[in-house]
């Protein structure tokens, strides 16, 4: 195969398809539109299901549905219509049924606007919908990497009946990038054994989150659980740049983990020892390698495109161990490399902070800023 | 105990193959148990059990997954139409349907209803009008009648402040994509044998390939409306029916010739 210039949401939409996906139900939202109308075209061509949803909520309920049917199913969206998608996503993380949601995250909160943002960090990686749940959510920093875990969510949502996340932004949804997509798999050739697919010479099987009777409802919550341990200790990804010796980590996921590879590289080149840490499956969340990495530096430096979500993770990794700081725009903006470089270059030069909270301190600094 | 010559034995009545033996769950007198035994009987009759999927609501019909005896899925409130979308999209071979209520339909479900209708979606869709919200104590629905006396329109609905209860049949059949809808109603055996054929055509539109199929049930909540049975049957004859006329609002012609 060979590279070939590629639109995000295009290249993911097609990654999809090349995975085997067998239905897709989604609706209009920037700036994950180009996933749609991709598939409106591709997924009929090649005979397989493809419905625009009336809104998001019945696009996931399309997809609860055909889940059952043990087929390979997707939906994506944006921040606003994710939200919508919440009551479904509890409901199919209930059925313990295996699907792909693609979020393309814009500003918020509310309506926002549609630049790349992160804010959708808590609800997809801490719940959003009720109940003990975890999905797993991988966040890819450029267009070859959106493609290939776009590949590997269909395997893992499979492998633990779970709702596996491909959160990506609206820079990444809207760039072309050179990159590979995967040859052509071919698709499913057999049910698996719990599908609602027609009772035919067997017992009927019926598939629900409602188990009315608490002890057996907890006996499900229970086997989540330690479905979720499964994954934790099998399933976390991340990436490394620079940490062999490095006093001070920058920590960052998606494109703001990106913007801070730029920053890092250049603070590197004028000596100073820093390195980055870019987590990929933002949950489960590499909370064991920040513990370790934070007994071994002097301090951390948290940045993201909203305000602290998946600082407060890193912060339960670190405990006391290193100081932690924290950079992050919102609402939108994408903090430029230089703004990066800037923490990087103050954190190198001075005391590592230690009074109040990170959070409490980034706003201090923010006035000066917007 | 009186032996039977098995050469005089004739089965005249049995429960369908495609009904559970389970005790329903439903109070006494309510009709849930007929509109379920019709669906069963012509499910039957199609010989389609091992094709049908069937897609359970919220309310009082959530647990009708337990008396079916086909796969089954149980979908959040309102979702059902989107949920069979789905499955039907997947297995456009099987015979998919939704049990509804009129508070899941007719309220927090209605743009599901709708625009699965609009699309034309095939599927077949049973709905049980009783006229409130059953599972949750008899609250107002959207298809209480003017004056009707729930638990949240204690004095009677009055239409200044909650507006008119919807007739979703009606409303429905204007919509392209539909090929059968016909209201009918359980209060007696002449409408229930009524209803039993709106539920074949309903199925035979599905099986054809047609596009969406509905019947919507008339039927009574005696607990909920503080009535006995036999009151209830009564108070649907004389308040419901005028509101909700039965018959059928939509055939699509091929369904015409279709023998029963």
């Amino acid at each position: 195969m060979t590279r070939e210039l590629v639109k995000g949401n295009v290249a993911v939409a097609e990654a999809a398809v090349r995975a085997g996906l067998e239905g897709y139900f989604g609706y209009p939202i920037t700036p994950q539109t180009e996933l749609l109308e991709w598939l409106a075209h591709r997924m009929p061509e090649l005979g397989r299901a493809f419905v625009q949803a009336e809104s998001e909520l019945a696009a996931i309920n399309m997809v609860y549905g055909a889940a059952c049917t043990g087929a390979r199913v997707m939906t994506s969206s944006s921040s606003p219509g994710i939200s919508l998608m919440m009551e479904g996503l509890s409901y199919i993380a209930g059925t313990e049924l295996p699907m792909v949601l693609v979020d393309v995250m814009r500003g918020g909160p509310g309506l926002g606007n549609i630049a790349p943002a992160q804010a959708d960090y808590n609800q997809i990686v801490h719940g959003g919908g009720h109940g003990d749940y975890r999905s797993i959510v991988l966040a890819p920093a450029s267009i070859q990497e959106a493609i290939d875990l776009t590949v590997l969510s269909f395997e893992l949502a499979e492998k633990y009946r779970s709702i596996t996340v491909v959160l990506m932004d609206g820079s990444l949804g809207q760039m072309m990038e050179p990159a590979e997509l995967p040859e052509m798999q071919p698709l499913r050739k057999s049910d698996p054994n719990w599908a609602t697919n027609g009772a035919v010479g067997r017992e009927r099987r019926f598939l629900s989150s409602i188990y009315l009777n608490p002890p057996d409802e907890e006996k499900i919550n229970l086997r989540l659980q330690q479905r979720w341990q499964t994954i934790q200790a099998n399933e976390v990804r991340y990436k490394d740049y620079f940490l062999d010796d490095a006093k001070l980590v920058v920590i960052g996921f998606g494109s703001a983990g990106r913007v801070a590879t730029s920053a890092v590289r250049t603070a590197r080149a004028e000596g100073i020892p820093v390195g980055l840490l870019r987590p990929i499956s933002v949950s489960p969340f590499p909370s064991a390698v920040i513990e370790e990495l934070s007994k071994q530096v002097d301090g951390l430096l948290v940045v993201e495109m909203n305000a602290g979500q998946m600082l407060d993770d890193v912060l339960m990794a670190v405990k006391d161990n290193a100081a932690v700081e924290f950079y992050g725009r919102m609402g939108g903006v994408i903090p430029f490399p230089d703004e990066v470089l800037e923490e990087i270059r103050r954190l190198a030069k001075g005391e590592m902070p230690v009074n109040g909270h990170p959070r409490h301190r980034w706003l201090q600094r923010m006035p000066a800023l917007v | 105990m009186t032996t039977i010559d098995a050469g005089l034995e004739q089965l005249v009545y049995a429960r369908p193959r495609s009904y559970t033996d389970m005790p329903t769950h439903y109070c006494p007198g309510c009709t849930h148990g007929i509109a379920q035994r019709l669906v069963a009987e012509v499910i039957d009759e199609m010989d389609i059990r091992e094709e049908a999927i069937g897609v359970a609501s919220v309310g009082c019909s959530v647990f009708a997954y337990n008396y079916f005896d086909f796969d089954f899925v149980q979908a959040p409130h309102g979702r059902a139409p989107a949920m069979a979308t789905g499955i039907k999209r997947i297995l456009d071979d099987r015979i998919v349907l939704t049990y509804q209520g009129d508070g899941d339909l007719a309220s927090i479900g209605t743009a599901e209803i709708v625009h699965a209708a609009a699309r034309g979606e095939n599927i077949t869709v049973i709905f049980v009008n009783n006229a409130n919200y059953g599972m949750t104590g008899g609250q107002m629905a959207p298809t209480t009648l003017p004056g009707q006396k729930t638990t949240t329109s204690p004095a009677g609905r009055d239409v200044e402040q909650t507006g008119y209860p919807i007739r979703v049949s009606e409303m429905l059949a204007a919509l392209d994509g539909v090929s059968y809808i016909a209201r009918r109603s359980l209060h007696d055996p002449k409408n229930i044998r009524l209803a039993k054929k709106a539920i074949r055509l309903a199925f035979e539109a599905q099986a054809r390939g047609l596009g969406f199929s509905m019947v919507e049930l008339l039927s009574i909540c005696p607990t909920n409306w503080g009535l006995s049975p036999l009151e209830a049957l009564k108070w649907l004859e004389e308040h419901m029916l005028p509101y909700y006329p039965l018959g059928e609002y939509k055939v699509n012609p091929a369904l015409v010739q279709v023998k029963i």
